[in-house]
């Protein structure tokens, strides 16, 4: 277990420059993620064109593996499908959740969360913005715990 | 058979009456492991404190020669298990110095120590119109059960604001109580900010207008010596294991007056006198509080850590701590983008702070992954931490068996957080 495993300079990176940080006002569907354990809060919104998802934006307070992992998650989802994202979201929280697991498809730069599974505390830092998104387009106005 | 003789005072002390902490240390055996390929630097002990092995063995004594129900047999482990328990409560009221074994109840915990008073008191004392004051910094276990209560009966539910620095003004204090003031529920100590509330003070206060005082006291209970009497409380929580005892046991003392009229709370096996399907009368104090077999095991471990701290010496301990909080104090002010948060006059050794730039959360990574262990988050307070504008901090507190290699090793791991964080 190294600490470098944790926390990569992709990971620094965007948790001192966040991508796509802020909010659609008004969004076609946002929800609101709460970590209990942490504190941490996320508000994640998105405009809606038809079946694709053009633009994704948030905001909240948290801790690096869990600002980085939002910021790489807007990179990575803004301008897929409903159907892509749901395939990129159950890669990645398989990657955050199971060991050695090798992900079927190419997850560019969010492999930098890879080492996250190392770290029992902190999984849940790096899946509340899947689980936000999800939420949000499931529901387009809804509030999940990772509790 | 007895137990090992209690280890004399001297021992833990050096030739000027200050603490042997290293000495001490060596009583508390899972402070030899190592953390990630490095020695252990306990700094949680706010959150739960490590049990030295008088307390192993009492509760290890208890299981491998007396074990059996209490109150009920009249063979010779039901005997000798019933001994020892109410041995362990009366060691619990000598420590308190409790008037009477009647006003020592065993609970869970703090946690349930409050909900029986806010279940059986609370209900037969607040009614709607009527207000329950806390203060902004409570711990939830101190929240939400008067928060229940409250929405109940109808209740409201008041906090009383701090200081800036984190204290409760007794001015303040004082414009808050009217004639619809029930009860006045406080920490003792915050856990957050460390801040000592001036308890004797408020209770004084308090009783001037008739109104009694419930104190959490699961942070002041391993640090200074309690005494029921000279606080004046009406009631006084806390749990075994912020005292170095196991988890899973804790205490309410009541005055006797208050238990007497009080209700039952839970109810089933051993609080009761007799019991017919019409109807059940109840057992006297403490029994009518505690209904089913007791965490036996807990209550010896408990008075197990009681005797522990007097054969160290609370007074070396306090110093002790008192000095490794504020040789830490100095030392982390002066960590560039630090922040002490919590900075009231003879505060308790809690020690939160922020860092700039950094989340609580991967400094507590960090520092586990340097052997250090601190706790990190909003500490059960939440109300108190929107008071603050935090989401949340790190926080450092101490124990009997902390020495300055602790805060050093502490002070360390910070540095290399703001190298992983540039």
């Amino acid at each position: 277990m190294d600490l470098a495993d944790l926390y990569r300079q992709v990971i620094l990176d965007h948790n001192k420059s966040p991508r796509n940080f802020g909010r659609l006002v008004p969004a076609d569907a946002e929800a609101d993620g709460h970590n209990p354990l942490c504190g941490d809060r996320l508000h994640v919104s998105l405009r809606l064109a038809g079946d694709q998802v053009p633009e994704l934006r948030f905001d909240g307070s948290g801790c690096a593996i869990s600002v980085a992992s939002a910021s790489l998650m807007s990179e990575a989802v803004s301008g897929k499908s409903r159907a892509e994202i749901q395939a990129l979201s159950q890669e990645v929280i398989r990657m955050l959740t199971q060991s050695n697991y090798t992900p079927k498809r190419d997850l560019g730069k969010l492999m930098a969360l890879a080492g996250v599974h190392e770290f029992p505390a902190r999984v849940k830092c790096a899946s509340l913005c899947w689980h936000t998104l999800l939420a949000a387009l499931a529901q387009p106005h809804a509030t999940v715990s990772t509790e | 058979m007895s137990l090992p003789a209690t280890t004399a005072l001297a021992e833990y002390l050096d030739n000027s009456g200050r603490l042997r902490a290293e000495r001490v240390r060596a009583d508390f055996p899972i402070l030899a492991r190592q953390i990630n390929g490095r020695p252990l630097s306990y700094l949680d002990s706010g959150a739960s404190a490590q049990q030295p092995t008088s307390v192993l063995e009492a509760v290890n004594y208890y299981a491998t020669h007396q074990h059996a129900n209490v109150h009920r047999g009249v063979h010779t482990l039901s005997q000798l298990a019933t001994s020892a328990f109410e041995g362990a409560r009366e060691t619990v009221r000598a420590a308190i110095n409790a008037r009477s074994t009647r006003e020592i109840i065993f609970v869970r915990g703090t946690t349930e120590a409050i909900n029986l008073v806010a279940a059986s008191y609370g209900r037969g004392a607040v009614g709607p119109g009527d207000e329950v004051l806390i203060s902004q910094l409570e711990h939830h276990a101190n929240i939400v059960p008067w928060q229940l209560l409250c929405a109940e009966r109808g209740a409201r539910l008041i906090a009383l604001p701090l200081t800036s620095d984190g204290q409760l003004d007794l001015d303040q204090f004082r414009t808050h109580l009217n004639s619809r003031t029930r009860l006045i529920a406080l920490a003792h100590v915050s856990n957050v900010l460390g801040t000592v509330l001036p308890v004797q003070e408020l209770i004084a206060i308090a009783h001037q207008h008739g109104i009694p005082v419930l104190l959490d006291g699961a942070q002041a209970i391993a640090h200074e010596v309690i005494d029921v009497q000279t606080l004046g409380c009406d009631f006084y929580a806390f749990s075994g294991h912020k005292m170095y005892a196991p988890t899973g046991i804790g205490v309410l003392y009541g005055r006797e007056a208050l238990l007497k009229a009080m209700p039952p709370w839970q109810s089933g096996g051993d609080m009761i006198l007799t019991v017919s399907i019409q109807g059940s009368t109840w057992n006297e104090l403490p029994y009518k509080f505690e209904a089913g077999t007791p965490n036996i095991s807990g209550a010896i471990g408990m008075a197990a850590a009681f005797d522990y701290l007097r054969s160290v010496g609370r007074a070396a301990i306090a110093a002790h701590e008192h000095e490794l909080a504020e040789q830490a104090t100095a030392a982390l002010q002066r960590i560039p983008g630090l922040k002490l948060i919590g900075t009231a006059p003879g505060k308790a050794a809690v020690i939160s702070f922020t860092l700039a730039g950094v989340h609580p959360h991967d400094i507590g990574t960090i520092l586990d992954h340097e052997g250090v262990a601190i706790r990190t988050g909003h500490h059960c307070a939440m109300p108190l931490m929107d008071y603050l504008g935090l989401p949340a901090t790190a926080r450092a507190s101490f124990g009997c068996y902390n020495t300055h290699a602790d805060v050093e090793a502490l002070v360390r791991a910070l540095h290399k957080v703001r190298e992983v964080f540039g």
